[in-house]
């Protein structure tokens, strides 16, 4: 099979997965307990006020009509009325989305920095001094509770240290709107002053955020680098007399990042359940923030319409991470494949 | 004694030798493993804390264990010192005493959720492996839904319809946990269900269900094991993060998360607020951690 063919059917293969989330989503919101009007209103609203709200959301409707209602709504992008905002939920998700991903992507980023050179420094020095403590740094990285390790961090290197600014995105006027991503924004406008705001901004909410998925990498990293370096083709290039550090940064690196590719892809996921966290502790205005918020005054469009999207993207960002992973490991085009 | 009975007893008693001999060799690699013995010396620490909390807590009527906790406003605001090691709240109560209390919140969350999560989980896992076709089709590709969802996510969206408090936080979090024990179970039951012994069993005409239990069940716990000590950590963070967000237990109940987001409030002058709380939860999600790792060493199993 080629890799045209091992890309399309893995693509296609997560639009049941698609539908299966829209509609988990939909029941969620409409079969447990809880009238939604009655939820938007709250409870001191009149018996009236709620029928008619319940008319116009077309909850009276049979279920399955009002699901086909909020499909057809979905596809022209229109996920209803953020009661909390008063604006289309997908309005929203657009403006606030951009934060968190940049919060999450540059936390991965970072974890894949540490987290590899931490794996090798344990392989190499496998059962010494150097794993054992890499070691203990992974369990300590994804034990700690990603709120209270962001409020350790934020009292020490911002409060005590005043080191870095302790909450926000930026400490100057924004660049203007291209991509809601600050930094990219701010090189496009060559905004200098906003560029070095921001990062200095984004530093410790991505490094509180980065600490669990930099110890899952190194984890990954050290196994996949100690069962790599075992195979015969590494012995090998030893009796050629290449020395070891070619081999192991040419050679053993690069065939061991594919399984550290997966572990990113999952990661992915928990970075997005811990920006909820961490947002909150930095006062981040991104997604996350927007959510909790949703939740808490009972949002019910807003909170279907930020789960709807972080499910969306969760599910691209695995369908990348396995077509890059077939792409490096042609293995795995030619059997099952994964279908996670 | 008749032979048959004879014949009888000495086959009890190898098995009993049999297990005896699996348990030494089961305590002699646990014994190797000092991580993980460090690990459930904590885990063990950490129970008899939770039992015997009004014993040790210095102050037991401020964790409200039962009812409003007690309030002292005289002593508010203490840092840490001899008499209040983890300092005291803003209505004058001891820290410590309601760390101690929110132990037996956070082992109960875990164990609550892990035993609902098991327990929906491993049955549909068994079905989906053994039974094949169309309910294992159903079951598998509802797993997948589940799992496309950041955990925390998910369980934060199933809060919103219900009255936030500890209850609805383990309910939420418990539904997003059995998927997992379901792949788990199903990727073991599908390699062993074609093995020579399942085989034999199925032609002696051994009927579905004592195969599943009796041939392939055992063959799944070791895994379950390893997964339940690393989720008990798991689950407890996740239920910390649903306390902290203002979704699980209420204030002004002990739990660890709850306390976080209360102290947070008065950073970064009192410090010791979010800060002991918060380092109870990080010892007790390692204590769990470290067990499961040595666990997976000693069974020699993968597990997620």
């Amino acid at each position: 099979m080629g890799f045209r063919s091992y890309l399309l059917r893995r693509a296609i293969l997560t639009i049941p997965v698609f539908i299966g989330l829209t509609l988990f989503i939909f029941l969620l919101a409409r079969v447990l307990p809880g009238d939604p009007a009655r939820m938007a209103l709250g409870p001191r609203a009149t018996d009236e006020a709620v029928a008619a709200l319940r008319i116009e959301m077309g909850l009276d409707d049979p279920l399955h009509i009002q699901y086909l209602n909020y499909m057809g709504g979905l596809l022209q992008g229109d996920m209803g009325i953020a009661l909390t905002t008063n604006r289309n939920v997908f309005t929203d998700v657009l403006a606030f989305f951009p934060a968190t991903l940049e919060l999450v992507i540059t936390a991965m980023f970072l974890a894949v920095l540490f987290g590899i050179p931490l794996g090798i420094i344990a392989a190499l020095n496998k059962d010494r001094l150097g794993d054992n403590l890499s070691r203990l740094i992974a369990f300590f990285g994804v034990s700690m509770p990603v709120f209270w390790a962001a409020i350790l961090i934020q009292l020490a290197i911002a409060y005590n240290l005043g080191l870095l600014p302790p909450s926000g995105r930026i400490g100057v006027d924004r660049p203007e709107w291209y991509t809601g991503f600050l930094i990219i924004d701010s090189i496009i406008a060559l905004n200098f002053e906003a560029l070095r705001s921001t990062l200095a901004h984004l530093a410790l909410p991505a490094f509180a955020l980065a600490l669990a998925p930099m110890a899952d990498v190194a984890r990954m990293t050290r196994s996949s680098f100690i069962e790599e370096y075992n195979e015969d083709y590494v012995r090998a290039l030893e009796t050629q007399g290449l020395p070891g550090r070619l081999i192991a940064y040419k050679y053993v690196l690069k065939a061991s990042f594919a399984s550290t590719l997966t572990i990113i892809g999952l990661d992915f996921g928990f970075l997005i359940g811990g920006a909820f966290l961490v947002e909150i502790v930095f006062s981040w205005p991104g997604l996350a923030r927007y959510g909790v918020r949703a939740i808490l005054e009972n949002d019910i469009n807003a909170v279907m319409g930020v789960v709807l999207v972080i499910g969306a993207v969760f599910i691209i960002v695995n369908l990348i991470v396995d077509v890059l992973y077939g792409f490096l490991d042609p293995r795995v085009r030619y059997g099952e494949g994964s279908s996670a | 004694m008749s032979v048959v009975e004879r014949y009888q007893s000495f086959k009890e008693s190898e098995q009993a030798n049999r297990y005896r001999e699996e348990a030494l060799r089961f305590a002699w690699r646990f014994r190797q493993n000092p991580m993980s013995l460090f690990g459930l010396g904590m885990i063990l620490l950490l129970i008899l804390i939770a039992i015997f909390a009004p014993y040790i807590a210095p102050n037991p009527a401020h964790a409200g264990w039962r009812g409003e906790p007690a309030v002292d406003f005289g002593n508010a605001w203490h840092e840490p010192s001899l008499a209040h090691p983890f300092g005291t709240d803003q209505a004058g109560r001891d820290i410590l005493s309601r760390v101690i209390f929110g132990t037996r919140l956070s082992l109960i969350l875990g164990l609550v959720v892990l035993t609902i999560a098991i327990g929906i989980g491993v049955p549909l896992g068994l079905i989906a492996g053994y039974v094949g076709g169309i309910p294992s089709t159903i079951i598998m590709r509802t797993t997948d839904v589940f799992l496309s969802v950041p955990p925390l996510v998910l369980a934060l969206a199933v809060t919103v319809p219900l009255q936030p408090g500890l209850v609805t936080a383990m309910l939420a979090i418990s539904i997003v946990w059995w998927p997992w024990y379901t792949r788990l179970v199903y990727g073991e039951v599908v390699s062993v269900r074609e093995q020579d012994f399942v085989e034999a069993s199925r032609g002696l005409g051994t009927g579905r269900l004592r195969i599943i239990f009796r041939e392939i069940l055992p063959n799944v716990t070791a895994p379950i094991t390893v997964k339940f000590s690393l989720d008990m950590g798991y689950a407890i963070l996740v239920g910390a993060g649903l306390g902290f967000l203002g979704l699980g237990a209420q204030p002004p109940t002990p739990e660890w998360g709850t306390m976080v987001a209360q102290g947070r409030i008065h950073l970064p002058d009192r410090w010791w607020l979010s800060t002991f709380p918060g380092l109870a939860i990080f010892l007790t999600v390692l204590a769990f951690n470290f067990l499961g790792d040595g666990l997976r060493d000693i069974f020699d199993v993968e597990v997620d």
